[in-house]
């Protein structure tokens, strides 16, 4: 059976991984190599960088680090931020790098997305989306997509993009809960099966995992393929192990042997 | 020396990572010459099956990966370079492929709550997991060694005959358990 997928997302600042709250006050957390070994080791089913400050900084991603993670842990990763065009998505995926997210900049040109899927195939393009809850009258799923860290509202209905970026391409797509980002208050479950059930791509669930019953439900309720962690994992507070063996408990199914 | 086939069909970047990670040198190679030289030749792949089989064609690689195929070399197919070893394919409208291996190619269907492609770590034979990404699957057959289910199908996930391997999933992706398979292949 497939199993569900459980995704550490390292977010990347000058080379070092922090996590904030809403986007905001950020802490170090360590090495990224040595956490991306740490998680691989530990059972995790694919990682996630965001370089997160690429983008506001106008630069491009750190090759580098990709290159490092690549030839260091031996399960599919993915990368985001600081992509501005197909020649740095092919240089991540050339770097080794088994994915390439883009957010923001699919919005502005949603051509990113077929361009990429035609060079390197659908399974190598993650759409990203940050929607948040919204009574725009252009959104009838209740839901709007901000770009640029929750900073701007686009008036486009969350599940529409989602769609609209799964016909263009998109292999997979990635439904970050803004209102739910940092609270470990459990993952935005309503647009995340909304858009689960609007698309024929795998859906990944994103922000606001505390526990591993917020996972259950993401994977039970929502209907996600596959759940990313963050917070709840990099305190220590929770490990990859405890919390398969704890969705296993609730019947979902999950990687045993790693 | 282990020949790893660039046909133009995906990004090689990991599986020469996977190789270096085991300690075995590889060459990267669309040279014809340096195919038929090897003593081991991996086939990966991924892609549709169509371009694939053209770039085969106009590199003219199609006799040589076939000779090493079945001359009792160590060949390993993977994912695409597995499902072009068949007969033939579904995929882009129906395309003869390769024939080194008696079976079809066919999509998954269309199943409530099975997305297609399936991406993400699935058994071989009940044990441990793999990682893979595919819209297409290769039919049980006579060297079926690996089977996997999916979508309500029982796939061909992993084909052994003698000195030649295939596997559907990505060996390279797929942590520890990928490394001993690639292991295990060379030591075969």
């Amino acid at each position: 059976m497939l199993t569900k997928r459980i995704i550490p997302c390292l977010d990347v600042r000058g080379g070092r991984v922090t996590k904030g709250v809403k986007f905001k006050n950020n802490i170090d957390l360590g090495d990224p190599v040595e956490m991306a070994v740490a998680y691989s080791n530990g059972g995790a089913d694919e990682l996630v960088f965001y370089d997160i400050t690429a983008s506001a900084e106008r630069r491009p991603i750190d090759i580098g680090m990709v290159a490092a993670v690549a030839e260091t842990i031996r399960i599919p990763f993915a990368v985001g931020g600081g992509i501005s065009d197909v020649s740095d998505m092919e240089r991540v995926i050339l770097a080794g790098a088994e994915k390439v997210s883009v957010n923001s900049l699919a919005v502005r040109n949603p051509q990113i997305i077929s361009d990429g899927a035609r060079a390197f195939g659908a399974q190598c393009v993650v759409l990203g989306m940050d929607p948040v809850k919204s009574d725009n009258p252009k959104c009838p799923s209740g839901y709007e997509i901000t770009t640029r860290g929750f900073r701007e509202f686009t008036g486009m209905d969350a599940v529409e993009w989602a769609k609209r970026a799964a016909d263009l391409g998109a292999g997979e797509i990635v439904v970050n809960s803004v209102d739910a980002d940092g609270t470990r208050c459990g993952f935005e479950l309503t647009i995340t099966r909304l858009i689960a059930e609007a698309v024929p791509v795998p859906v990944v669930a994103s922000g606001g995992a505390g526990n591993p019953s917020h996972l259950a439900d993401a994977f039970n309720v929502a209907h996600a393929d596959a759940a990313i962690v963050a917070g709840m994992v990099h305190t220590g507070e929770w490990t990859i192990a405890q919390i398969k063996a704890d969705l296993a408990a609730a019947n979902v199914p999950v990687r045993k042997v790693w | 020396m282990t020949a790893i086939v660039d046909y133009r069909a995906g990004n090689l970047t990991s599986v020469k990572l996977a190789f270096a990670a085991i300690g075995e040198p590889v060459e990267v190679t669309s040279d014809p010459a340096r195919v038929r030289s090897a003593e081991r030749v991996v086939f990966p792949g991924v892609g549709a099956a169509r371009s694939a089989m053209e770039n085969l064609l106009e590199l003219g690689l199609v006799d040589v990966v076939k000779e090493a195929a079945t001359d009792g070399r160590l060949f390993l197919g993977i994912c695409l370079g597995m499902q072009i070893l068949f007969e033939h394919s579904d995929e882009d409208g129906g395309v003869d492929t390769l024939g080194v291996l008696p079976g079809r190619v066919r999509r998954f269907p269309n199943v409530p709550g099975c997305k297609v492609p399936e991406i993400g770590w699935n058994q071989v034979n009940g044990g441990a997991e793999y990682y893979f990404v595919h819209s297409y699957y290769a039919e049980l057959g006579p060297w079926t060694f690996g089977k996997t289910e999916y979508a309500g199908v029982e796939f061909t996930s992993m084909v052994k005959k003698g000195k030649l391997w295939a596997c559907q999933f990505h060996p390279e992706k797929s942590g520890r358990v990928g490394l001993e398979l690639l292991k295990g292949w060379l030591a075969c």
